[in-house]
């Protein structure tokens, strides 16, 4: 069956911005499709380009991470047609964003917790830009947290690689973990020093680290804190 | 009833406006046009406002009909902005305020700008997309507080519209950015440009030196029209806004979209902005020249919100500052009137 036609059957879970998700059953085992549909507000040419590049980067910067054993959804199929990804569904988990909000809210060693968190990101974040995968929307709903048995720590689950590209680039690692240190800051409000533990980890176990977060403080300077002149 | 009049003057427009509760009762202003090819510098700009300034604040008492004491407050723009015209414009405002005998409200531009906005569209909770030659942001309401989710890392998108018109010559008049938009009107070709949005953040530095330095190749060689560079530029540049927009409403959950700003003027930016709306069920305010592009009356509106919360600007307070972040997330004025904004 053809993809459009399996997805009006199927289950939609969720619609970005961008993409719609739909839960469907692929050879067996429970999946989901991303599917990406035109833009109506953008130049045909430009959509049609946009799309299947942000579909195609998305395949190739999980298939890197995956290899080199960074946590990320397996992808199953994908139909460049319809630019509708199949790929696995990340059963039994939570979004960091989720996490962290109920954390604060219980009082019972929250700040140990995070701190545990905060360094694991900064480690799987390392991982990926020593890949030189760049993810380009870094944001703790992008993070998952798998589930695993009760003895078992959590399992830290990368997503929604839409916007990543592969780069070597300290300048782009450090737009990348700027665009996190944003979303972090605006999504859970006083967490400055964790966000700060998570760089230090990160620090320790990138092997290009200082290049990175100094261009990320160059970063932090730019826009609107830049004097437009000219 | 309170009369507020407002001084603009942070970049190459010159405007005074005067507001009584809402009403709008004069708003004239100046434009510094340059010749084509060239960008308008700091020491000239402010020689032109201060050539200027003294007839537009007689316009604009004669217009609204008042005299100096029917104005309760002078409200004049603090910051962000160029330093030589901010001096300028501040210095007559401080000077008019002890001459009248009148409190000195300091105002942020940008908050002017969305103030504006607010009150000719009478939006209630929107996302706002404020755009101009010195601004690129993305602002909506969340977790209590008015936060900036996007912006541009590097330059403004008008100002990327500026530098590109000069590169190929377009007249600065009215705007380049209106000369720009006709003739983007007769292109046809859509020509492929750099596309650059980092998460909810966006980079025009990329699409700028691109352009910059094929312009001339493409045009040379007949491979395009300046009209299609035009249309090309404004359709990725303006993909890009509206994807920012549409990302901080998904996150957010908002139904309605404010644009101000000076290149909020332009109707292609408006209609996209309006094509992703309808798609999401949103709604799209927006003002037309008179209230995007810089003017002295948005200045007195900001300035009336601050002045009913009991807020003033000491005279050892009113410098000015090329820098002035906005702190969206301190909303003294609103809290008295619009619960919305808590």
């Amino acid at each position: 069956m053809a993809v459009p036609e399996l997805l009006s059957k199927a289950e939609l879970i969720k619609q970005g911005a961008e993409a719609r998700v739909y839960r469907v059953q692929f050879l067996g085992k429970p999946a989901i499709v991303k599917e990406r549909f035109p833009k109506r507000y953008r130049h045909p040419v430009l959509d049609e380009k946009l799309t299947h590049r942000r579909a195609v980067q998305e395949v190739r910067s999980i298939l890197r991470c995956r290899r080199a054993g960074i946590s990320a959804p397996v992808v199953y199929f994908v139909d460049y047609t319809s630019n509708c990804i199949f790929m696995e569904e990340i059963l039994g988990s939570s979004t960091v964003r989720d996490y962290i909000t109920s954390t604060q809210q219980s009082d019972s060693c929250q700040e140990q917790k995070l701190e545990q968190l905060a360094e694991r990101i900064g480690q799987v974040l390392a991982k990926m830009h020593d890949e030189d995968v760049i993810h380009g929307d870094l944001t703790t709903s992008n993070v998952l947290l798998r589930h695993g048995q009760e003895d078992k720590v959590s399992d830290l689950v990368l997503i929604d690689f839409g916007l990543s590209y592969i780069s070597a680039l300290p300048e782009d690692k450090g737009v990348d973990l700027y665009v996190l240190e944003k979303a972090f800051l605006s999504t859970h409000p006083n967490t400055e020093a964790l966000f700060q533990k998570l760089l230090k980890s990160y620090t320790l176990s990138s092997k290009k680290s200082s290049a990175v977060i100094k261009k990320l403080d160059e970063v932090r300077l730019r826009g609107r804190k830049r004097s437009m002149v000219g | 009833m309170t009369v507020v009049i407002g001084f603009e003057g942070s970049a190459n427009k010159i405007g005074i406006g005067i507001i009584r509760d809402g009403e709008v009762l004069s708003n004239p202003r100046r434009t510094y046009i340059t010749p084509p090819g060239q960008g308008f510098m700091p020491s000239d700009t402010a020689r032109h406002h201060r050539a200027v300034i003294l007839t537009v604040l007689k316009e604009a008492l004669d217009q609204a009909g008042l005299k100096p004491e029917d104005i309760d407050c002078v409200a004049y723009t603090k910051g962000p902005g160029m330093g030589a015209p901010l001096v300028t414009t501040a210095l007559v405002a401080r000077t008019v305020a002890q001459l009248w005998g009148k409190p000195l409200l300091g105002v942020n531009h940008c908050i002017g700008h969305i103030e504006m906005g607010r009150l000719i569209t009478k939006a209630n909770n929107p996302t706002v997309l404020y755009v101009s030659g010195g601004n690129t942001q993305v602002i909506a309401y969340s977790e209590r507080r008015y936060r900036i989710f996007g912006e541009t890392i590097d330059i403004a998108v008008g100002n990327c519209l500026d530098r590109f018109a000069r590169v190929i010559k377009i007249s600065n008049d009215p705007s380049p950015g209106y000369n720009i938009e006709q003739m983007a009107k007769k292109g046809s070709q859509y020509v492929e440009l750099p596309y650059t949005v980092k998460g909810m953040d966006v980079s025009f530095s990329g699409i700028l030196s691109y352009i910059e330095e094929a312009a001339h190749k493409m045009l040379s060689s007949g491979q395009c029209t300046a009209e299609d560079l035009c249309f090309s530029l404004q359709e990725t540049l303006f993909s890009m806004l509206v994807e920012i927009t549409e990302r901080a409403m998904a996150h957010c959950g908002s139904q309605e979209v404010l644009i101000v700003g000076g290149v909020g003027c332009n109707l292609r930016l408006q209609e996209m902005m309006e094509v992703m709306c309808k798609e999401r069920g949103a709604k799209l305010f927006a003002t037309d020249e008179r209230f995007c592009i810089d003017n002295g009356a948005m200045i007195a509106q900001a300035g009336w919100e601050m002045f009913r919360s009991g807020q003033v600007t000491q005279l050892e307070e009113s410098w000015i500052t090329q820098r002035l972040i906005p702190f969206y997330c301190v909303f003294f004025f609103h809290k008295h009137y619009n619960k919305a904004w808590k």
